[in-house]
């Protein structure tokens, strides 16, 4: 029993390679560097990955509590004296707090950072409530608000350091579970700007977060059968990188968008809205069609939801089939 | 405002602006005449707009009046300084008196209170940070105000500022869960350079509080959350005057006054009655009539409502 007690219980915390985790080390690092830098947190510290920042700088990490709403507008009050909070939750409970977000910080102007960790299917086991699919939408609708999403770890910690040094608020997700590697230490991030990964000319897959690392497993799924497909990491939902994807309209007339969110208003949204004004091509939506999520680890999420590389792929077959349809 | 930069360095209490606050401590006939003014200035605005809520502008003209003449260190023309002291209008439906407590203390010119509520105006409906900076954030959801002003009160006490923060809220507005969120917090940190003052006139925008949901025992609720608490009557001045002072030496936890008022104070024909407190169009008669009843004569009227205001 003293053995027991002594270890405790075997927590599933933010280890690994999470972008939760590279964000919190990230953020640690950053904390050092600027004095105006402070971390807000709702009792998620172990799940967000701002425990890094709180064992290093105690007297610049505020516990607000299991009290999301007053956290956020505080973190406006907090951001209007000149510092420059790092409100951190789960993004369901940043939804929570989004009538908070409007008023307090983006209505107001205020240059808060809100970075919200469990996005997704990717949640897995906490089940249907903890799983965000509609953050993006969310964030995105409220005016002079960034909303990025990172793919990998390496990204993860270019983008927090983009984000503090960017003037404005944002809304970032992280991720829960482990994330693969898919950008060398010399990654560039800028804010608003996505990159082609794979060059392609029948279609291209444009794809934020986990779904990044899907896409080009796609992309190789489809090369077998002889499809040629451009992969697209789009990191900035908002403001979407125009120029980029009416590049890709032109050069391969088919898109795929693909994220780990609703098919409504995220990413495929933010992707059809500037089609619709600039090129319109047929576009496929790879995402949870209208549902809420459930159980499960998150690859087996992801079959049962039809957001695995399969799926990317088929979505591509239809949107190139579709390819001379609109006029 | 937060641009990079150095923080805001650790100073003393800047001497000037502490005999400001000196300077400012009025006679009471002084602010029984902003108050008075506030009463007539948030009328106009709300009579020009043909909107506006001037139940629970009326009844918090007093706790403005005693606020921005007498209390808070914030100088005319320096708005910006970092250790100016707070005022955040958490209740933001009673922007017409808040503009009117800016106009009848020199903040702005009174004038400018007849553009309430137009396009063109940086006077919005309910008060707007980007349009007005004096506002110090913008406010207009209930319970979000007094929460930034909690994140204001403990940034300024991290950079270790002087400088206070004071918020008014609705009594209806602490019907929000938000607000006990905030109270827990702001006790839990200690913030005593933070003062909660409650415009507690009963009524709400349907009814009365206690038949819509009743906030009864008040005092004990702040109490048991950890608060100075002080309860007032929130139209002697002197009362009001008071409570300040008290609340500053109270410096290890948050202090509130439940500042008992009167909705539609003032106006006879408005005093305790719901019906005036949602966004009403006035008529001329009764502009006239309420103008009236706060002093003014038939010709100051028209300059009231139409010409250069004195």
């Amino acid at each position: 029993m003293a053995a027991l007690a002594e270890s405790g219980p075997s927590l599933i915390g933010a280890s690994g390679d999470t972008l939760r985790e590279a964000f919190g080390r990230a953020i640690a690092r950053l904390g050092t560097e600027d004095p105006r830098i402070v971390v807000l947190d709702a009792d998620v510290a172990g799940g967000t990955g701002t425990h890094h920042f709180r064992a290093g700088l105690p007297d610049r990490f505020y516990q607000f509590g299991i009290a999301e709403q007053n956290m956020m507008s505080a973190a406006g009050g907090l951001a209007a004296v000149g510092l420059v909070p790092f409100v951190t939750t789960f993004a369901v409970f940043c939804l929570r707090a989004l009538e908070q977000a409007r008023l307090s910080i983006a209505y107001a102007g205020r240059n808060v950072k809100i970075v919200a960790s469990h996005p997704g299917l990717d949640v897995g086991p906490d089940g249907g409530s903890a799983q965000a699919l509609e953050d993006l939408a969310a964030f995105r609708a409220l005016p002079g608000m960034t909303v990025i999403s990172p793919a990998d770890p390496i990204e993860m910690a270019r983008a927090t350091e983009a984000v503090a040094a960017f003037e404005g608020p944002v809304y970032m997700r992280t991720g829960r579970s482990p994330a693969r590697r898919l950008f060398a230490d010399d990654h560039v991030f800028v804010i608003g700007k996505g990159q082609i990964l794979r060059e392609g000319t029948d279609v291209t897959l444009i794809a934020c977060g986990v779904e990044v690392a899907r896409a080009l497993d796609a992309a190789e799924l489809l090369a077998g059968g002889g499809i040629s497909a451009r992969v697209v990491n789009m990191p900035t939902i908002k403001p979407i990188d125009a120029a980029l994807v009416a590049d890709c309209a032109e050069r391969t007339g088919a898109i795929v968008t693909a994220e780990d969110h609703s098919v409504h208003g995220g990413l495929g949204g933010a992707v059809s809205e500037c089609l619709a004004q600039s090129r319109p091509v047929p576009v496929e939506f790879v995402g949870v069609r209208d549902c809420f999520g459930r159980s499960g680890e998150p690859e087996e999420l992801a079959e049962a939801y039809g957001l695995t590389a399969p799926h990317i792929a088929a979505a591509a077959r239809r949107a190139i089939a579709r390819k001379g349809e609109t006029r | 405002m937060s641009s990079p930069g150095p923080l805001l360095q650790a100073t003393a209490p800047d001497a000037r602006k502490l005999s400001f606050r000196g300077e400012h401590l009025r006679r009471l006939s002084v602010l029984a005449r902003y108050a008075l003014e506030i009463r007539r200035l948030a009328l106009v605005g709300i009579y020009h707009a043909g909107s506006g809520h001037p139940g629970g502008s009326l009844s918090c003209a007093d706790i403005l009046a005693a606020l921005y003449g007498a209390e808070l260190a914030i100088v005319p023309g320096e708005e910006s300084d970092p250790h100016r002291d707070r005022f955040v209008l958490s209740k933001g439906h009673a922007a017409p008196a808040l503009y009117a407590a800016w106009a009848a203390c020199g903040y702005i010119e009174k004038e400018a209170v007849r553009s309430l509520r137009k396009l063109a105006s940086p006077y919005q409906g309910h008060p707007h940070v980007k349009d007005t900076p004096l506002a110090e954030t913008s406010t207009g959801s209930l319970g979000q105000g007094f929460s930034v002003a909690i994140g204001m009160a403990l940034g300024l006490r991290h950079l270790k500022s002087p400088a206070r923060v004071y918020t008014l809220l609705g009594d209806g507005e602490l019907q929000e869960g938000q607000v006990w969120e905030g109270a827990m917090f702001a006790a839990h940190r200690g913030l005593g350079n933070l003062l909660a003052i409650i415009d507690y006139n009963k009524m709400q925008s349907d009814d009365l509080n206690a038949n819509i949901l009743g906030l009864e025992p008040l005092a004990e609720k702040w109490r048991a959350f950890g608060w100075n608490v002080q309860e007032i009557d929130g139209h002697d001045l002197s009362a009001i005057l008071e409570a300040f002072q008290r609340a500053s030496q109270a410096t290890g936890q948050p202090s509130v006054i439940i500042a008992h008022t009167r909705k539609g104070r003032g106006v006879a024909f408005m005093e305790g009655k719901p019906a005036w407190h949602g966004s009403v169009k006035l008529k001329d008669a009764e502009i006239q009539t309420a103008l009236a009843g706060l002093g003014l004569g038939e010709s100051e009227i028209g300059s009231y409502l139409n010409g250069s205001i004195g």
